[in-house]
């Protein structure tokens, strides 16, 4: 790890100061993404600054029918939250396949989502739910949130602060884990709202996408019968040691399926 | 032959070493720290392969907290050796191995990501890291090869400049036109195409060494992860560092796993070593998991071509074997062996073929240094013998249960002599099996199948079995065919005035439980109770010498050892006892800790006659000595040679090749066992990483650039619990006939049989599919275009 | 940059000067000498550094020192009472749950982690649990038979408590 100055930010005003100061000053949350890649000498911020202690980011709250989660929420608080489970069971179901435990004891939704890591889970359920990023700046709607590989819509200086989840009749992830790092080789995250369906995808490709194809034909007939046919281009799609695009354009479609078949 | 009864053998004893590992109070390298030590970061080749037309380490050695920066020009002008190959393979034309220099710190160029350039040496490891960023390297980047079958083709960029072709050795054994000529008598013959691959052994501690010099008596310590410190002792004290034994002390602590990685001698314990008696203080360097990947000796990597003749009756009547072996970028410890004697010599296996020809060409590319990893030869050995005879079964449409029986080496037949060199001790194949089969439920399998069928998942059970050769030793044998060691081990027991006792052993414990399997063949030998017996180990300054662990020598080789001791201990307790009791030495007889006046109730205990020899004021001084202190080498006379039979089951989703084992049953032959519950832990072990093998693991390099690809856990997927199965273990002992104890081994097993056995269960699932053979590891990708190809191929 | 950093470990006020860059397990490792907990990777997966931060399991190689400022950290080394083994440690130690001994310390830390949440495991929660503990030795099994036996000892332990 390169040294670096750490602040611990008293309040969101203070984060966002000291983030607008140094263009290569970088925010920590739960630190799981980061530390490692510091750890590798992979970034070299020049400051570190701290959300542990910023009031407010935290915590789970029914709101409007949905749900309202603070940014520095843990993974491990959304996977057992009895709010979470009632209102949006497949959020929990999400949470609880991050990582391994003790990541999900530390890693936060805020810093999943502004990290962005093409096989993040969160991603998927942001887009796939229809969810709305709100910042301390603005709310984004999800869809326009991530623009591409560890990209998203996020200032320089703006800070994600909660997760705003509309309530789905039906929604259901299936992840198919990287064999080694456990990371999503494709996650599909389908959610049925009225006759509205969402399909989201991560891991296939440089960033979460929809699948329109799939979302137009499920909102006719919401079975996994009504999605089989459907291919998924591999172009664009990664290709690493542990899968090819074919295959991950094929996990999609089977992913997708099984996803739709969990709503039921 | 029958157990001795005693408690202390046969059973389960809670492991002594444990205490300390559950409260964190072990010790390991990293733990360890000197007074003023500083730290090492080594500078590595990010280039498979360049030339090094510059090195400047003038900016790092200014930078704050360096203490030093070292390159191959100071280790040459210091004149430092290059490290050494413990094992001559001469080729078929009877010349010598190409053996390249091996510098310790890269010599003009690199030969592999990850090769040692430069050692930068501070206050702080923070320091030390941030300072070897300003070492400017100026590498000329050249074309890199890393596939054996690559490396071998005319106008492959050359590793070594004076090696043509990239060939170490091309090595065989066996008579090739016998071979041919069987071969062609045939009724049938079965061939095919295989890659044994490439794995990394991934011990959990990662390597690290602590270089100290006492200035006042002027001796090294090297404290170090190693599974031998009395072999890096010599290696590098007589060919690289040239200090003396008697001024180098080399100390392996808690040891966290070696499964082989950690035999060899590698640079950075001479560098740490080297560098602490230059700068007068305490050099300390340790892994980071990257560095694991890309210095720590790989295992396996064989490209093989297999051929099995069969006669009319279904009898094996030939096997012939043609393997490239890849070696990596230079040669480490015992690489040349591992292809050859620990391969080519096991291709009998536990069949009768009269008639084996095995062809290997060791080959040389930008790779990491291969060696030994659990098994070492002996899994690459069966991999393909058991593949093989899985698909004569499947051809010839018999059970392939009933073609291992057929071609079993009878259980009357022992001693057997192989056509390949070993002459086999005992074993009953045959026993094994049927516990195999019928613990996992072999003969219902189908029904098992069928069910699966239903849940539209492709059911598949496949078998092995195995033979290895373990207690590697004798001296005379490997010498005659290489070996520049002997390999042997040594232990002295030591009897204290009030009768506990201290066992130095040559063996080496990273795992394996020795102070507890080794206190218990002392406590039976000697009848004293096991709080009594301490057993030390790891440390070349308290320990007579040692040839260390590896190869599952441990118990037959080093427990030999003690035995041989204790028998001298008893043997001079007679005379002494004899003396106290006024009985003639003939007359005094030993057992559980008495000796006794044969035919009286007239005894002493070992404790009495150690307080005797200690406090010798009524001794016989005129026969004997006084102290009850004895030591023994032991050289054993043949390997011992455990064998056994896995049952593995398995099921595939046919839509994302995702396979999960359902079962996986072991039967083993590991002649009389000492500690069951170790034993059962040794094959849990294996077993994880034979399975592992086959499902999971795979060192990956970029061809075009020779980067390593799997260079962290992100990428080289290591079996975690949620992807292995509980195991059903079970055991058949025929005893080991030429040590006392009977024992054979059991550390490897595992890792040997199980790829075979889930190999041989996937292509049985996807038989129906036109399957003949998948490659390891058997990844869901693989699984799934085999699968699906053939569904495009029949559409 | 150095800092301080003052939080409490193993029951101790500690308090400590640091590097921003220091992580938790070199503070623990290096400056208080609690060598149990151990460093295996470099990409926090394989678990050996797992303690408990504020009574959860934490890989400690992913915190900062100045991460854990003001926490309640507990290792490897605070997990028996004096002498007496706690049950899941005692639980290792009967079930043969581990050879080198070198994930242990993680291990430990990690299985308790699991039993406060879920006091009476199945295998298969055990094995999914265990995603972020790597082993090379044991192949697992006994790891859970070890923590299969470990809760239940703890159960009964909760009970003769109650009663």
């Amino acid at each position: 790890m390169y040294e670096f100055t750490y602040h611990k930010a008293a309040s969101l005003d203070d984060a966002a100061k000291a983030l607008a100061a140094n263009e290569d000053a970088k925010l920590v949350a739960g630190g799981m993404t980061l530390i490692p890649t510091l750890k590798q000498r992979l970034a070299k911020p020049s400051d570190l600054i701290d959300l542990a202690a910023v009031p407010g980011l935290k915590g789970i709250t029914e709101e409007g029918g949905g749900l309202r989660i603070g940014a520095m929420t843990r993974h491990v608080e959304v996977q057992r939250s009895d709010v979470v489970k009632r209102v949006i069971p497949a959020l929990a179901a999400l949470a609880g396949m991050i990582g391994d435990p003790a990541v999900r004891n530390r890693g936060t939704i805020g810093g999943s989502i502004s990290n962005n890591d093409p096989a993040a889970d969160y991603p998927s359920a942001v887009v796939g739910l229809g969810a709305t990023v709100v910042t301390n700046r603005r709310e984004i709607v999800g869809d326009d949130f991530f623009t591409g590989m560890f990209e998203t819509a996020l200032a320089p200086d703006e800070i994600v602060t909660a997760v705003k989840f509309p309530k789905a009749d039906a929604a259901a992830y299936q992840k198919f884990k990287n064999p080694a790092s456990r990371y999503a080789i494709v996650g599909v995250f389908v959610a049925k709202t009225g006759g509205n369906v969402r399909v989201a995808v991560t891991g296939a490709g440089p960033c979460v996408f929809r699948v329109p194809e799939m979302e137009a034909a499920l909102a006719k007939s919401f079975s996994p019968d009504a999605i089989k046919d459907i291919a998924i281009p591999e172009d664009g799609l990664n290709t690493d040691i542990h899968a090819s695009a074919e295959y991950r354009a094929h996990l999609v479609n089977v992913m997708a399926r099984r996803a739709v078949a969990a709503c039921a | 032959m029958a157990d001795t009864g005693s408690p202390a053998i046969g059973t389960p004893v809670r492991r002594r070493e444990d205490y300390r590992f559950v409260t964190g109070q072990g010790t390991y390298t990293d733990d360890i720290n000197r007074p003023r030590q500083l730290y090492a970061y080594i500078l590595r080749s990010p280039h498979a392969s360049a030339r090094i037309d510059g090195l400047d380490t003038g900016a790092a050695a200014q930078a704050a907290g360096v203490v030093a920066v070292y390159t191959g020009k100071d280790m040459e002008a210091d004149g430092i050796g290059g490290l050494p190959c413990g094992w001559l393979i001469h080729s078929k034309d009877g010349s010598p191995m190409h053996e390249p220099p091996h510098p310790v710190l890269a010599s003009g160029r690199v030969r592999h990501v990850g090769d040692p350039v430069a050692v930068v040496i501070a206050e702080t490891l923070g320091q030390a890291r941030d300072a070897a960023e300003l070492v400017k390297v100026d590498y000329a980047v050249e074309p890199a090869v890393t596939e054996v079958g690559e490396a071998i083709k005319p106008g492959a960029p050359l590793v070594h400049a004076d090696v043509p072709g990239n060939v170490c050795y091309d090595w065989q054994l066996g008579d090739p036109a016998a071979i041919d000529a069987a071969l062609k008598g045939a009724a049938r013959v079965v061939k095919l195409d295989l890659v044994n691959n490439r794995l990394v052994p991934n011990a959990m501690e990662p390597r690290a060494a602590i270089g100290d010099f006492d200035r006042a008596t002027g001796e090294h310590t090297l404290y170090t992860t190693s599974q031998n410190p009395h072999v890096i002792r010599l290696l590098m004290g007589a060919f690289v560092l040239h200090i003396p034994e008697a001024k180098l002390r080399v100390v392996a602590p808690d040891v966290g796993g070696g499964f082989g990685s950690k035999i060899y001698h590698y640079a950075e314990e001479a560098i740490v070593t080297w560098a602490a008696g230059k700068l007068k203080r305490p050099v300390k360097w340790t892994a980071e998991r990257v560095e694991s990947f890309m210095s720590d000796a790989h295992g396996r990597d064989h490209v093989t071509h297999v051929e099995l003749g069969l006669d009319a009756g279904n009898k094996f009547v030939a096997l012939k074997v043609s393997t490239l072996a890849n070696m990596g970028g230079y040669l480490s410890t015992f690489a040349t062996c591992i292809p050859t004697y620990l391969y080519a010599t096991l291709l009998a296996g536990t069949y009768t073929t009269p008639v084996i020809y095995a062809e290997v060409k060791a080959v040389f590319t930008n790779t990491v240094p291969v060696d030994a990893y659990r098994g070492a030869g002996r899994p690459e050995a069966t991999f393909l013998l058991e593949r093989i005879v899985d698909l004569a079964a499947d051809e010839l449409g018999v059970d392939p249960a009933e073609l291992r029986r057929r071609n079993f080496i009878p259980t009357d037949a022992f001693p057997y002599q192989t056509p390949v060199a070993l002459q086999y001790d005992s074993g009953d194949y045959f026993s094994t099996l049927d516990l195999a089969t019928k613990a996992a439920d072999y003969a219902g399998f189908e029904a098992r199948r069928q069910e699966a069928a239903r849940r539209g998942k492709l059911r598949g059970i496949g078998l092995a079995t195995y033979i290895e050769a373990c207690g590697i030793a004798p001296s005379a044998v490997v010498g005659s065919l290489g070996a520049r060691a002997g390999l042997f081990e040594a232990a002295q027991v030591r009897v204290h005035p009030t009768g506990s006792v201290t066992v130095l052993t040559g063996s080496h414990s990273h795992g394996q439980g020795h102070e507890t399997t080794f206190a218990q063949v002392v406590a039976d030998g000697l009848g004293i109770p096991l709080e009594q017996i301490e057993i030390v180990h790891g440390d070349s300054a308290k320990i007579p010498y040692g040839m260390g662990t590896y190869g599952s020598r441990s118990l037959a080789v080093g427990g030999t050892a003690i035995i041989k001791a204790m028998d001298k201990i008893i043997a001079k307790g007679r005379k002494i006892a004899a003396h106290l009791l006024e009985a003639a030495e003939a007359d005094i007889e030993f057992k559980d800790g008495q000796f006794t006046v044969a035919g009286t109730d007239r005894s002493k205990s070992i404790g009495e006659v150690a307080l005797t020899a200690y406090v010798p004021h009524n001794f016989p001084h005129e026969e004997l000595e006084p102290g009850l202190d004895e030591t023994a080498f032991y050289d054993p006379k043949n390997f011992t040679f455990p064998s056994g039979a896995y049952v593995a089951e398995i099921e595939i989703d046919p839509d994302t090749g995702r396979l999960e084992v359902c079962n996986f049953t072991a039967s083993d032959d590991f002649g009389r066992i000492v500690n069951p519950m170790i034993v059962a832990g040794q094959v849990h072990g294996g077993l994880a990483q034979g399975i592992g093998q086959a499902l999971l693991e795979n060192c990956v390099y970029d061809k075009a650039t020779g980067q390593l690809l799997t260079a962290s856990y992100n990428d080289y997927a290591m079996p975690r619990a949620d992807d292995l199965p509980s195991f059903s273990l079970s055991t058949h002992a025929t005893y080991c006939t030429h040590n006392p104890l009977g024992v054979k081994g059991c550390g490897e097993a595992g890792a040997i049989g199980a790829p075979a056995a889930i190999s041989n269960a996937i292509v049985d699932a996807l038989k129906a599919h036109g399957i003949r053979h998948v490659e390891m590891p058997a990844t869901p990708e693989k699984l799934w275009r085999a699968i699906h190809q053939h569904q495009l191929a029949a559409e | 940059m150095q800092k301080t950093v003052s939080l409490t470990v193993n029951g101790k006020p500690v308090t400590a000067t640091v590097e921003g860059r220091t992580l938790l397990v070199q503070l623990l490792r290096e400056t208080l000498g609690l060598t149990g907990t151990h460093v295996g990777c470099d990409t926090s997966q394989c678990g050996a550094c797992v303690v408990h931060v504020d009574g959860e399991a934490v890989k400690s190689c992913t915190l900062l020192a100045v991460q854990a400022e003001g926490r309640t950290v507990k290792t490897i080394e605070d997990v028996a009472d004096g002498d007496t083994l706690h049950p899941m440690q005692e639980a290792f130690r009967d079930n043969h749950a581990l050879q080198c001994g070198f994930c242990t310390p993680g291990m430990i830390m990690s299985a308790l982690d699991l039993v406060k949440n879920n006091p009476d495991p199945t295998d298969r929660e055990i094995r999914e649990y265990l995603e972020g503990n790597l082993c090379r030795c044991t192949g697992y099994h006994n790891i859970v038979l070890a923590i299969k036996a470990g809760a239940a000892a703890m159960r009964g332990a909760a009970t003769q408590a109650a009663e």
